[in-house]
């Protein structure tokens, strides 16, 4: 059974153009769904309307968004918030800005877990001390003292991953969590995601504008363009046989270093007119 | 072939401002730790790393943006790495740089076309006009671009304006510090290609920093491995892809995701 399912949702820019057109997905209990695109194909947006977090300048202009069976757009937003709270959390892409340079890590991971769940403090440090092991932290007794200005990128993502899994949330968006880590890393946290969501049975939004952590991470996968859904499949299939032109051609642009004549052909142009056309017309 | 680049037992520490104690020094911390090699001319060399293993700083030794503090610096004969600002100033028209981040590297105030003729000017370069247009033309963008400002164009579109700007000076030598690392896949794609068939038609000599290892394979003759500072490895970039020798090397390659749900990582 689908844990989120967004149905038919659009939305647009206050007085402007459309961002999401008719956008349908599902992520069921325990699956990892990618959400790839271009920048700017909305992929972010998603997300972020799931959690409640959009822009200001951003409006819904129809559809539904329903979170273990309930609607949140029909929701009064205080009771919204108490339902995505205590369900879902987020991975946020940059892990520098993220964090409050001015607290302690320990409280950062903590307060959540006190002020939603109404834990004490006791039990919340304990929590927090355990996923940092969970999250292969050495000392994670120092670390907790620490300021996000003592650590590295990979470390900052490792607190924020223990951070979005704390609550033992039943769905987590995680917003390009490792775009601004080096490969090697990159390797490791993805590792420890997957590893995490296994082990916690999370449902889990993945986007990314990389299809080959698509590949690694993910088991269905929506290809966005201009806000549109343009391909809905299982990762298997489409890496064997992608079923849209355009998503076919975001294959090909994707660099393999197996192969080096194969990978980074730039999107065809008229592939391009041919989704702009598809999209325009709904 | 001649070499244009010739790098012996490159050093450079810098203050470490995180350990300065309130009164007195900042300890020195070593980034560069003696590095030797060199870049023929008409070579696209690929330098890669992960994050803080040196790479950027070797950049910017290699164009005279930071001080090398031991070592030497050969530049096409030259010895520039102890040059002061105004010995450096004739010779900067010949190694250029392309910037990781395109929006924050084009001053946001001017139009394209001055972006690009501010450097023809301060080098003293005639028929400005034409050279702008030409570079546009080079990088694929339409002439009228030259009255856009920065923020009217996509990521890709202000990378072209980057490389349009290094090549306009026709320098010898480019730099490119992680140009592609902001852009998709599609518009990675053409930026490379663009670069691919400049260095050729018009003999530069680049240096291509990136934590990417399949762009670098596809752009590059000879890669070098950085870590914490060293060379780790700098052969030919088939032999390296083919067998790579150091235990960091493979440690990279197996951490790039393959677009192949084949590929299962361990």
């Amino acid at each position: 059974m689908s844990f989120l399912s967004v149905r038919n949702l659009s939305a647009r820019v206050k007085g402007g153009g459309p961002l999401l057109r008719d956008v349908s997905l599902d992520v069921a209990v325990g699956e990892v769904r990618g959400l790839v695109g271009e920048s700017g194909a909305g992929k972010s947006m998603i997300g972020k309307a799931v959690l409640g977090i959009l822009p200001k300048a951003v409006e819904i202009t129809s559809g539904q968004i329903m979170l273990d069976g309930v609607d949140l757009l029909a929701l009064p937003p205080a009771q919204r918030r108490i339902k995505v709270g205590a369900t879902c959390a987020l991975i946020p892409q940059d892990p520098l800005t993220a964090l409050n340079p001015s607290r302690r890590i320990g409280v950062q991971i903590t307060d959540r877990l006190v002020d939603i769940l109404g834990w004490t403090r006791q039990r919340a440090e304990e929590r927090a001390l355990a996923l940092l092991g969970e999250v292969q932290i050495t000392e994670p007794t120092r670390v907790l003292r620490q300021y996000p200005h003592e650590l590295s990128g990979g470390m900052r993502q490792r607190i924020l991953i223990a951070s979005a899994f704390a609550a033992e949330p039943k769905l987590i968006v995680a917003d390009e969590p490792t775009t601004a880590l080096d490969v090697t890393v990159q390797k490791q946290i993805l590792k420890l995601i997957a590893a995490l969501q296994v082990r916690h049975g999370t449902a889990l939004l993945f986007v990314t504008h990389d299809l080959g952590v698509v590949s690694k991470v993910c088991q269905k996968l929506s290809v966005l363009y201009a806000g549109k859904v343009v391909e809905d499949s299982a990762v298997a299939d489409f890496f064997r046989a992608p079923k849209h032109p355009y998503s076919a051609a975001l294959l090909a642009a994707t660099p393999k270093y197996t192969d080096p004549l194969a990978g980074l052909q730039p999107v065809p142009e008229a592939v391009i007119a041919a989704v702009r056309a598809e999209v325009a017309h709904g | 072939m001649a070499d244009l680049y010739t790098i012996t037992d490159l050093h450079l520490s810098l203050a470490d401002m995180t350990r300065k104690p309130l009164f007195g020094l900042a300890p020195r911390l070593d980034i560069l730790k003696g590095l030797s090699f060199s870049i023929e001319k008409g070579a696209v060399l690929g330098i890669v790393g992960g994050s803080g293993s040196g790479k950027s700083t070797l950049g910017r030794a290699l164009v005279r943006l930071l001080e090398p503090s031991g070592g030497q610096v050969v530049f096409d004969g030259t010895d520039i790495t102890h040059l002061s600002d105004a010995e450096l100033r004739p010779l900067r028209r010949r190694f250029q740089m392309i910037f990781q981040d395109p929006m924050s590297s084009l001053n946001p105030r001017h139009r394209v076309g001055t972006i690009i003729a501010e450097p023809l000017r301060l080098h003293g370069f005639d028929g400005i006009q034409a050279r702008v247009l030409r570079a546009l033309d080079h990088v694929g963008l339409p002439k009228e671009f030259a009255q856009r400002y920065p923020h009217e164009l996509s990521g890709g579109q202000r990378q072209r304006v980057g490389i349009a700007r290094a090549i306009a000076l026709e320098p010898d030598f480019i730099l490119a510090d992680e140009i592609v690392s902001g852009l998709d896949v599609s518009s990675q794609a053409q930026v490379l290609n663009l670069l691919e068939r400049l260095v050729a038609e018009l003999g530069m000599t680049l240096a291509f920093i990136s934590h990417d290892l399949s762009v670098v394979r596809r752009l590059c003759q000879r890669v070098m491995v950085l870590q914490h500072g060293q060379i780790v490895e700098n052969r030919e970039t088939a032999a390296l892809f083919a067998d790579p020798q150091a235990q960091y090397t493979r440690d990279l390659l197996g951490a790039i995701p393959l677009p192949d749900p084949s590929q299962v990582w361990v």
